[in-house]
Order: structure tokens, then sequence, then C-alpha cells
């Protein structure tokens, strides 16, 4: 390689690390608080790294799981309320409006909301979470992976008869 | 080391050579997508939990994949044209970009199309999507960049200091679900690691994220093909090229 090429590698080589490096400084440092985001457990004992507890009124976004037998659903409105859990305490979270089509007892959901007491959220938001595992009906019963008041079953079998 | 490359810096050797690519990669490619896609969408088992609405992915999958697969192509051509200005390689740079925007674009819409009956919302703010977007808005500054000047040198130049800095993103769209919270679900397919998919499912998918990055790379080849055949119009294999008509 000839000088100028040979100066030409060394700089852009040094800008490019140089800026890869700032960044993910920039980035490991936000991992903590990219988003204003608990888990139920964290919500009640603090977060894990700095104990911090959510304030009654500020605005979060909660992720757990619904916990199985806690779904009560108003007769009259749109009004739900659940419990929400991961490996601690349970949260209950109440949600006027349509909930999406995955969500279902036993299911992992993100809801955005407002403290509104210790163990309490209003949510404006809830969002039903995936896996990336992805099996059809017959193979999920086999290895276990039924969800008790899922899609599975009757409307599945309908769509998958080619 | 690189002497054997040397005889393709000559436009009409990379037009000939990169004519019999086009050939191969424009089949295959279309060839692939047909039949991935069919088997995709109408042939494998519904999902024991999304239900059909899980075959998008044999659409976002692959354009998601190739998005981010041709901007470190993108990137890796502006880093060869920039240390030893080649200029076919500034070419190739602003060959991919459209293509690959539009690949970004088509992931995005896949997504949000899927998001919808599955997550309960088009859109969220999450650091996978949020990332994902930034890659379509480096793209479109790549694009930009390059016809701002009136200097097609300078543009070349410039576009590929921005194609260069931005491929930082790829990685962080990459890792996005692993190091935050995020909405959107981990990689089911990984070059490591055995696929989190049922194997009934896995082939379309499979052969789709090929055939997709066949034509990405086919369509790149063509537009670089048209602009050396613009850019070289005078000189006289142009000419020859055109009176064999191919």
């Amino acid at each position: 390689m000839n000088p100028r090429r040979k100066k030409r590698l060394a700089t852009t080589l040094a800008i490019l690390i140089g800026l890869g490096v700032a960044v993910g400084f920039v980035l490991f440092s936000m991992t903590q608080n990219i988003d204003l985001f608990y888990t139920p457990s964290e919500i009640v004992n603090g977060k894990n790294e700095t104990g911090v507890k959510p304030q009654v009124g500020q605005r979060l976004r909660i992720g757990g799981m619904v916990v199985p037998g806690s779904v009560e659903r108003d007769e009259q409105s749109l009004q739900v309320s659940f419990g929400l859990i991961d490996t601690g305490p349970v949260v209950t979270i109440v949600y006027e409006g349509i909930l999406p089509d995955l969500f279902r007892e036993g299911q992992g959901i993100v809801a955005n909301g407002v403290l509104r007491d210790a163990t309490t959220i209003e949510a404006f938001e809830v969002l039903a979470k995936h896996d990336e595992e992805y099996m059809p009906p017959d193979v999920a019963e086999a290895v276990g992976k039924v969800h008790p008041n899922g899609v599975g079953g009757d409307k599945q079998n309908q769509g998958s008869g080619y | 080391m690189f002497k054997w490359l040397h005889p393709y810096a000559k436009s009409e050797n990379l037009y000939r050579l990169s004519g019999k690519f086009l050939f191969w990669f424009g089949w295959l490619g279309t060839i692939g997508a047909i039949i991935g896609t069919i088997w995709g969408l109408a042939f494998t088992p519904a999902d024991y939990q999304q239900g059909d609405s899980f075959r998008i992915i044999y659409l976002h999958v692959p354009t998601a994949m190739m998005s981010m697969s041709g901007y470190l192509g993108m990137a890796i051509a502006a880093f060869i044209g920039t240390v030893w200005q080649q200029r076919h390689a500034d070419m190739t740079v602003i060959a991919l970009a459209p293509v690959g925007a539009v690949y970004t674009f088509l992931a995005l819409f896949t997504g949000a199309v899927w998001g919808k009956p599955t997550w309960g919302t088009y859109w969220v703010w999450d650091a996978r999507l949020t990332s994902e977007l930034i890659l379509l808005f480096l793209y479109l500054g790549v694009i930009a960049l390059y016809y701002a000047y009136e200097d097609k040198r300078s543009g070349a130049r410039a576009a590929a200091i921005l194609a260069m800095v931005g491929v930082i993103n790829v990685p962080i769209i990459h890792y996005s679900v692993v190091w935050w919270n995020s909405l959107h679900q981990g990689a089911t397919v990984t070059v490591f690691e055995k696929p989190k998919m049922d194997s009934s499912m896995l082939w379309p998918l499979l052969i789709n994220i090929v055939a997709f990055g066949l034509i990405l790379g086919a369509l790149t080849l063509m537009r670089l093909r048209n602009d050396l055949l613009m850019k070289e119009g005078h000189r006289p294999w142009v000419k020859k090229v055109l009176e064999e008509g191919r």
C-alpha cells in the first residue's frame, strides 16, 4: 500500500473505532434506564440495582405475566382488571379498552400506565408479548405448551387443514 | 495480494462479470422467493399461539435480515471506496442504497402489520423498532448526501462517510432485543443456535432469507450496470455491448 492509502486507512479506522467506543459507552449507560420499565416485584421492592421505587402518579411501563384466574371483566363496560407477576409479589392492573388477541392468562404482557397506589397501575395501553418460538398446535400439545384458554384447539385446526 | 482483482477494475470487465452474477442471482432469487413465499403462506401449519397471523414472518424476517446485511455490504463498499479510492466501489454504494431502503421499509411495514394482531399496536417506541427506523433514515441520508453535491466524487465521499459511520447501528439493531426490555421477541433463526421454530415451518423461512438476499444482490447489480453504461456512454466498450445486445 502506498503512504497516502495507508494514511487514509489509518484515519478512517481511527474515526470508526473512536465512534464505536463512544456509542458503546452511551449505550452501556443507557441499558439501565432507556425506559421506565419495571417488573411487578420492582414496583413493590424497588429497582434491583438502585432500590428506587416508583412514586404514586408516576408514568411507567410494566412487564410481567398475567396471573391465571385473576382476570375480572366488568359486565357493563370494557373495564378489566388482572394481576401481574414475575417472580415475587403480584400487582394489579386496571385497564379500560380492547385487549390484544394474544392476551390471556399466563401470557407475558407489557403495559403503559400510571401508578395509582403502591400495587395498582391504571394502564392506558396493554400489549401482548410473544416469544420467538413457533410451532404447530399438535407439536405444542406434545411438548405441553398449550394455554388453558388459548386459540389452540378447534379454531386453529380449521386453519391448518392443508 | 489482490492483484487478481485488478482486471475487474476496468468497467467493461466489471460489466460483463456482473452480468453473469446477475443472471444467477436474479433467477435463483425469483424462483426461491416464489417457492418460499407460497410454501410459507399456504402450506405450513398455523402457529399454536398466533394462528395464521404468524405467517407474515416469511416476509418480515427475510426483509429485515437483508436490510441489515445490505447496509453492512454498503458500508464495506464505502470503506473500499474511501481508502482505495475505487470509483466502482462508490458506484456500488449508491446502487445498493435505494434497494436497501426499500427492504428496510418493507421490514417496518410487515412488522407493523404483524404487530397489530399480536401485540395490539402497529408501532411502539421499542428499541428494536426505533433502531430499524434509524436504519431507514441512514439509507435515505446516504442517498440524499450523494445527490446533494454537484460533483459526484464529492457526493460519493460524503455518502461513504455517512454509510461507514452508520454501520454502528447494525449491531445495535441486532442486539437491541438482548440489551433492553423490548416488546419485540428475540431472534428465531441465528447462525450458531438451533432455530426456535418447528422444522415444518423452518424450511420456507430459510429459503426466503436466501432468496431475498439474492434478489437484493440482483437489483443492486442491475443498478450498478445501468450506472456503468450511463457514466461511460462515450466509451467504445459501451457501443460494443449495445451492439451485441446484452
